[in-house]
């Protein structure tokens, strides 16, 4: 499998998230410029955390205009496994792959610590390796994670199962029902705010994200070996 | 030219958590009066003149200065006066 790290101006989390997939994983991983206009031979997307472009106007605005998001849009619609974290996540619904738009954390404050997050929905792709209801230990850093959306957005995400992490117990940053992470319909665009890449190693104190990367390398195997034998 | 003053805020459905530190800090300074503060963004463009300088400017706020799911927009557009 191989898998594109996009990197934006500002982006700061995609050395983590190469080196979750190169050393954790042990899969081939390569970084992407924003102004490149191709993800041709790439398998997986990733959009990291970060600030980029200073997070200007909005959060994730100004990168969702950049030269290569016609390329990730592309891969999304081609049903490629796309994970937007962090300011990827704010990136991926400024682009309209995914619903609702994030606030302001209901306290102001920039959170970084480690939470508890619900497997809400362990029949995706990325989260085959988790078991429903599961709880995991992930570390969150982020001053606009409140995720919002209206009523209407809100109920088609729950009829969907699209509701795929929640925060368990304290909700750190005032999200709408709790939300940590959602799935589009289709099921292959993850857009979470906890970072699953700076817990891919016990040595970080948790290695609870890197079976999220696991989930995204079996799915991976499974279709390349249906398209082997069909 | 024009001047195009865009006035973005968010809408009434949304909690905005800045303007409710900004209120409550108001009520600490003893302004009781104040009953809601909501905050937004200014943003100020300047345009070469042509017929669709509007739906240009709608289609400006549609796409990056507003976020529709969240905000609200409107625009004011005058004549750049040159001293």
């Amino acid at each position: 499998m191989k898998t594109a790290v996009i990197v934006f101006p500002g982006s700061n989390c995609d050395q983590d998230m190469y080196y979750a997939i190169k050393d954790g994983l042990g899969e081939e991983v390569e970084y992407v410029w924003h102004a490149e206009t191709s993800l041709d031979g790439f398998d997986a997307v990733m959009i990291p955390g970060g600030f980029s472009y200073g997070d200007y106007l909005r959060s994730g605005a100004i990168a969702r205009f950049a030269g290569i998001m016609p390329a990730v849009i592309e891969a999304a619609k081609a049903g490629k496994p796309v994970l937007g974290v962090c300011n990827g996540f704010q990136i991926l619904l400024e682009a309209g792959l995914l619903p609702g738009a994030m606030l302001k954390n209901k306290h102001l404050k920039f959170i970084c610590e480690t939470v508890h997050l619900k497997t809400e929905n362990n029949e995706t792709l990325f989260t085959s390796l988790y078991k429903k209801d599961e709880i995991i230990r992930i570390p969150i850093a982020h001053g606009e994670g409140n995720y919002y959306c209206d009523d209407e957005t809100l109920q088609g995400l729950r009829d969907n199962h699209q509701i795929v992490f929640t925060y368990d117990g304290e909700n750190p940053n005032g999200s709408r029902a709790d939300i940590a992470g959602i799935i589009n319909k289709a099921g292959n665009v993850l857009g979470m705010m906890p970072h699953p890449e700076r817990a891919a190693d016990a040595l970080l104190g948790s290695d609870d994200g890197l079976r999220l990367f696991q989930s995204i390398l079996n799915h991976w195997r499974e279709s390349a070996h249906a398209a082997y034998t069909s | 030219m024009k001047k195009v003053k865009v006035f973005i805020t968010l809408k009434e459905s949304v909690l905005d958590p800045q303007g409710q530190a900004v209120m409550q800090s108001l009520h600490n300074m003893d302004y009781q009066n104040v009953k809601d503060v909501r905050i937004g963004k200014y943003i100020e463009l300047e345009m070469e003149d042509s017929a669709d300088v509007a739906e240009q400017v709608d289609a400006i706020c549609d796409k990056l200065l507003a976020n529709t799911v969240i905000e609200n927009y409107r625009y004011e557009i005058e004549e750049e006066v040159h001293s």
